[in-house]
């Protein structure tokens, strides 16, 4: 592989996926948190299973660590069969969402805890230990006990409990939950950096998509004990595969209309009786008359006092709210109908005036490639 | 804020007086040199001497102890594991059943577990004894330590042992190594409980003995009924003083134990 190759096990059709799950199901009596999963990951990837609470991520993870076992389908890992593995057998280590540090263990014992078990030799444990120390920092802390660090640095605790061990497979389940959102966002990094470090194979648990976004080399939505859609993290915002994404991931208009007119890949998309229709590229065929729904990021909808000249859409409106965040604002414009379309500005210049206020007429445009059409 | 009215101080006095007069009483007249109880004749720690002499009284003692001792153990060791296996089972079929059994045993009246198992042992043909005793005793405390343990494991996270198994430890190895040091303060708590409930039987271990073994709680009874001495006073006064000082190192520990991890917390906090 050459260092200018993208890392894409996932598009080699030669490549082995470390993980298989093979229409994975699991039920809890009547209540299918897993409803019928397929699933490869490769190794070195860094996936993250993303959703809203109680989709069903948390239960396939706890499947990979061997917590829970399949009601149907099986996991392969390394094509054999996990399922008669007991947790403590398995190539695979997990980070928990509580951490999980033993109380009474200080932070040394706590590392050293997985490789005791292992029954290897005093030295070797005392030197992976401190390799893992060091690689997250907390030389300084091996004595202490749990309570006696800060919640950061129980969180690299138990990153570096788990990793001891050079798992095959690292489980993290909501890893960054609990910290504040700047120690986050560096951890994040770190987690990345470390990923990056150890080779190893990291699975993810999420319901914070930006952390998803960040750190993961593909994503998978979830949605009811379903896979929605499973691709690289700029696949998935740019192209969502239905408005379940699109909305779970980022900001989003979603405007509802039926197709009338198509030609190739450009369609016409009727959706409001003052409006003009959109035009827009489709990558599915649609047949005329069916129901579509237009997908478009706010920051890809340009604002201006006048019509766009250039612009395949435009449409006018009065400026109903305006959020200021900083780096950009979001400006929420009402049309005449009484629909609300979202559209973001950068602010280059500080402390600039802004150009619009509350109640102005303006225009917003797009060009027909900015958003998406969806079937659902 | 801090008033004292007239009001407080009485409500204070009559409780405190309702709850140690009886026992100041006692004290006092351990230390009186008469061989009538109720009749003062000037200070002596003639009865104390006379406690030590006392054969029978130390061999009593002697009993009392290695019973609540072999039982209580006994009974944290099936008392925990009772409230292990309840706690961690999840739902089943007749559960609540089961739990609520467990627990059936600590509003049984006493005369009743008493007659109850001395049919049993002679049922069985067993001889009357120490064993009997503890036997018994380990009966009815392991449900008190069942208690106490699984209030504790209620609470305790389920997410270490997971951890525990995730890196490589045995079901066992998990609860040896993690569960059990983490739950060792309450184990323990069960473990006084038994023993003080051990030392304290007076019904049940009258129902089960033999001639061959007197528990001190049975020697004072049987002494009392010819009438009071002062031997007894003295002897009170020494189990007095022991459960005193057992109370107050045991809250002391565990308040230091407390104001320790708090003044660690705040400075994890404070260093962060």
């Amino acid at each position: 592989m050459s260092p200018q190759t993208v890392f894409a096990p996932w598009d080699d059709p030669h490549e082995k996926p470390l993980i298989q799950f093979r229409n994975v199901t699991k039920r809890f009596g009547d209540f299918t948190a897993v409803d019928n999963i397929e699933l490869d990951i490769f190794e070195r990837e860094f996936f993250a299973l993303l959703g809203p609470s109680g989709c069903g991520k948390t239960t396939l993870m706890r499947m990979l660590a061997g917590f829970e076992t399949p009601t149907e389908g099986t996991i392969l890992l390394d094509g054999k069969d996990i399922a008669p593995i007991p947790p403590n057998r398995r190539a695979t280590n997990m980070m928990f969402q509580s951490y999980a540090l033993f109380p009474h263990l200080t932070v040394r014992d706590n590392i050293a805890f997985g490789l005791k078990r292992e029954r290897r030799p005093k030295p070797e444990i005392d030197a992976r230990v401190d390799e893992m120390l060091r690689l997250v920092q907390l030389q300084k802390f091996a004595t202490r006990k749990p309570h006696q660090i800060s919640g950061g640095q129980r969180q690299r605790v138990a990153l570096a409990r788990c990793l001891a061990k050079a798992p095959k497979l690292l489980l993290l389940d909501e890893p960054l939950g609990a910290l504040d959102k700047k120690l986050r966002e560096e951890t994040q990094f770190e987690l990345m950096d470390i990923q990056e470090k150890t080779g190893t194979t990291f699975v993810i648990v999420t319901h914070d998509q930006e952390e998803a976004m960040t750190v993961a080399s593909r994503v998978a939505v979830m949605d009811h004990g379903k896979l929605v859609q499973v691709a690289t993290p700029d696949v998935i915002y740019e192209l969502p595969s239905s408005t379940y994404v699109a909305d779970f991931i980022g900001d989003v208009n979603i405007l509802e209309g039926r197709i009338t007119g198509q030609d190739d890949d450009r369609v016409e998309i009727a959706w409001a009786e003052d409006q003009p229709s959109i035009h827009a590229k489709a990558r599915v065929a649609l047949a005329p008359g069916s129901t579509a729904y237009f997908a478009i990021r706010p920051e890809k909808i340009a604002i201006s006092a006048t019509r766009p000249e250039t612009a395949p859409n435009a449409v006018t409106g009065k400026v109903l709210d305006i959020a200021y965040l900083g780096n950009i604002s979001t400006y929420h414009v009402e049309l005449p109908g009484g629909q609300v379309i979202k559209a973001q500005s950068t602010n280059t210049d500080r402390m600039a005036a802004r150009e619009f206020t509350w109640d102005d007429t303006v225009w917003l445009g797009w060009s027909d490639a900015a958003g998406v059409v969806l079937e659902r | 804020m801090r008033r004292f009215s007239w009001i407080n101080a009485t409500s204070l006095t009559l409780g405190f007086a309702f709850l140690y007069l009886p026992m100041l009483i006692l004290v006092v007249y351990s230390f009186n040199a008469s061989q009538l109880v109720t009749v003062w004749a000037g200070f002596s720690t003639r009865w104390y001497g006379e406690l030590i002499r006392n054969e029978a009284f130390l061999d009593a003692a002697w009993v009392t102890l290695k019973v609540a001792v072999v039982s209580s153990t006994i009974a944290t060791v099936l008392g925990t594991m009772a409230a292990y296996t309840l706690v961690r089972a999840g739902r089943f079929l007749g559960r609540t059943l089961f739990s609520g059994m467990i627990y059936a045993p600590l509003v049984m009246p006493e005369v009743i577990t008493g007659l109850s198992l001395l049919l049993l042992f002679i049922g069985i043909g067993l001889d009357r004894g120490i064993l009997t005793i503890v036997l018994a005793h380990t009966t009815f405390s392991m449900c008190y330590v069942s208690v106490v343990v699984s209030s504790r494991l209620d609470s305790f996270d389920r997410s270490l042992e997971e951890a525990a198994l995730d890196l490589g430890c045995t079901p066992f190895e998990a609860f040896r190594l993690v569960t059990l040091p983490i739950i060792a303060p309450a184990v323990i708590s069960g473990w006084l409980l038994a023993f003080t409930l051990s030392l304290d039987d007076l019904v049940i271990a009258s129902f089960v003995t033999g001639p061959s073994a007197t528990t001190l709680p049975m020697k004072i009874w049987s002494s009392v009924r010819l009438g009071v001495s002062p031997e007894i006073n003295a002897l009170s006064t020494i189990l007095i003083a022991i459960v005193t000082v057992g109370v107050i190192t045991a809250s002391l520990v565990s308040k230091r134990a407390i104001a320790a991890r708090q003044r660690d917390e705040r400075a994890a906090a404070a260093a962060a």
